[in-house]
């Protein structure tokens, strides 16, 4: 279900399929179409073990497609991350042996940037994600949303033009996501950059996105596209808008079938 | 000074204290003919220091003992590398590795005197006996417990492999080879000490065996508890490096 016209595209996937090979191959994803345009903010939600994160690795090339093609900037997507794409997983993946200083300069360094720069850019990042008292602590010292911040710190400084955002909340308590979805928000105006968010939360979704993907059960497809027409300055007191409960409340109706059938209760 | 501090300094000198009553009611319960009362182990063990002849045995322990230390943490660490990056490779060495680390080493002794013969080579070999298989093991787990969100962070900042190791993999690695190596230090030294009560006519278990021999208590006495305030003194290096890398 592609949408938008392709000449505005930042990405595109076209008949994207992922099977893992084996004993018993499992088909996980696709055949998926998808257009992300230039500085849209790009959520996907589905039922657990849908594909919404081989998704994510097809997309910014960390996994090949099985069939299909991705591009990003009109460039095949193949084989490794292109320059230009960052990524947050779900998981820590702040460097315990790094302070967060370190840490979030640790990208850059590895990409040859000279001193000058990598301290005005960390300094930047680290002041944007409000860890400016954290600086020399260790990744052990803070807490979840905390390392997570780190993480987002640490893709912001490589300037990518294409997000990918992978549950980074998942762990979090709803407040800290709430406020964590605000700090996501500014980040993306500020940059201008396309996002793309895999979440489980259809609140999360239906309050940061101009569009969301509904995946199907296994293997995942996209099921509907919902477009939230919401103003480019939002944050998460659009909670209190009448057009999110209608915006979550479809998301709902078009998720609820496939997670019923991804627990094996598929509805009459 | 920290509360910290002041609590790992309170609670070293509890330990002490501990030791030195247990020491104490040994000696009330077997007499001078088992153990040493500790005033006078340490007045000859203050002697023994002042011997040159003493540092002739303490050097050829020292000696045998860094090489062994040598042999161990470099094999050690080197092939629990290899068997931690090759799963395959690595399942099937570890319940070989860990059989073998049951077997009592002593019945290999008869094994390594004919292999290596009476001296330095024999007691270095039982060393690494002692030393190489744990830190193997501990190597092993290491890679083995390495997130995989970490080796795909590397990837997706597009590092190369050869960075990827050395940035990612053998930090990430650092702090369970660390307990490892520390480990592997404690039981290469055993090794070593072990090797010189059987094979040797130098060192510091040499000097252990022939005092039980000799029924000279003082000496038995004098030398165990220098090798054991070396040992803890290693030791607690290698703890305060093993906590360093480990970032609270």
């Amino acid at each position: 279900m592609p949408t938008r016209k392709a000449a505005d595209a930042h990405a595109v996937l076209r008949g994207v399929t992922r099977i893992y090979p084996g004993g018993t191959p499992v088909h996980a994803l696709g055949p998926i179409d998808l257009d992300l345009a230039q500085g849209e903010f790009f959520s996907v939600v589905g039922p657990s073990g849908c594909g919404k994160s081989t998704l994510l690795d097809v997309l910014s090339g960390l996994s090949p497609p099985t069939e299909g093609s991705v591009s990003f900037e009109g460039k095949t997507v193949a084989g490794q991350v292109p320059e230009g794409i960052g990524v947050v997983f779900q998981e820590d993946a702040s460097l315990p042996w790094l302070t967060v200083r370190d840490n979030v300069a640790f990208g850059l360094r590895h990409a040859g940037t000279d001193s000058a720069e990598v301290d005005r850019r960390v300094s930047y990042a680290i002041g944007f994600m409000g860890l400016q008292d954290f600086t020399g602590a260790y990744p052990s010292q803070l807490s979840g949303g905390m390392r997570q911040r780190v993480c987002i710190a640490r893709t912001l400084v490589l300037q990518p033009r294409l997000i990918l955002l992978d549950e980074p909340f998942g762990a979090l308590d709803q407040q800290t996501r709430l406020l964590m979805g605000d700090e996501l928000l500014r980040l993306w105006r500020e940059t201008d950059a396309t996002v793309l968010l895999i979440t489980h939360a259809l609140d999360e979704a239906a309050l940061l996105s101009d569009r969301v993907g509904v995946m199907s059960a296994r293997p995942g497809r996209f099921i509907d596209l919902v477009e939230t027409s919401w103003a480019r300055e939002r944050d998460s007191r659009i909670v209190s808008d009448p057009a999110f409960g209608t915006v979550t409340g479809r998301l709902w109706a078009a998720l609820r079938p496939e997670s019923m059938k991804a627990i094996g209760r598929p509805q009459p | 000074m920290s509360r910290l501090t002041f609590n790992r300094f309170a609670d070293s000198l509890i330990l002490v204290v501990a030791i030195l009553a247990v020491w104490v009611g040994l000696h009330a319960y077997a007499g001078d003919s088992a153990i040493s009362a500790p005033a006078t182990t340490f007045a000859f063990a203050g002697r023994l220091l002042v011997q040159p002849s003493f540092w002739t045995h303490v050097a050829a322990t020292m000696e045998a003992f860094a090489l062994a230390f040598a042999i161990s943490a470099a094999g050690g660490v080197a092939l629990g590398l290899v068997l931690g990056v090759r799963r395959f490779a690595g399942d099937v060495a570890e319940p070989i590795l860990g059989s073998l680390y049951t077997i009592p080493k002593v019945t290999l002794y008869p094994l390594m005197l004919l292999v290596f013969g009476l001296g330095m080579s024999a007691k270095v070999a039982f060393g690494v006996i002692h030393g190489v298989i744990p830190i193997m093991l501990f190597t092993i787990a290491a890679v083995r417990n390495i997130p995989p969100v970490l080796l795909r962070t590397a990837r997706a900042l597009r590092l190369a492999p050869v960075k990827t190791a050395t940035s990612v993999l053998v930090p990430a690695a650092m702090p369970e080879v660390v307990t490892g190596l520390r480990v592997g230090f404690a039981l290469t030294l055993l090794g070593v000490l072990i090797g010189e009560m059987f094979a040797s006519q130098r060192g510091l278990g040499f000097l252990i065996i022939n005092g039980i021999n000799n029924h000279d208590v003082r000496m038995t006495t004098a030398v165990t508890l220098l090798v054991v305030i070396f040992a803890v003194a290693a030791n607690s290096l290698l703890l305060a490096f093993d906590r360093r890398v480990h970032h609270g």
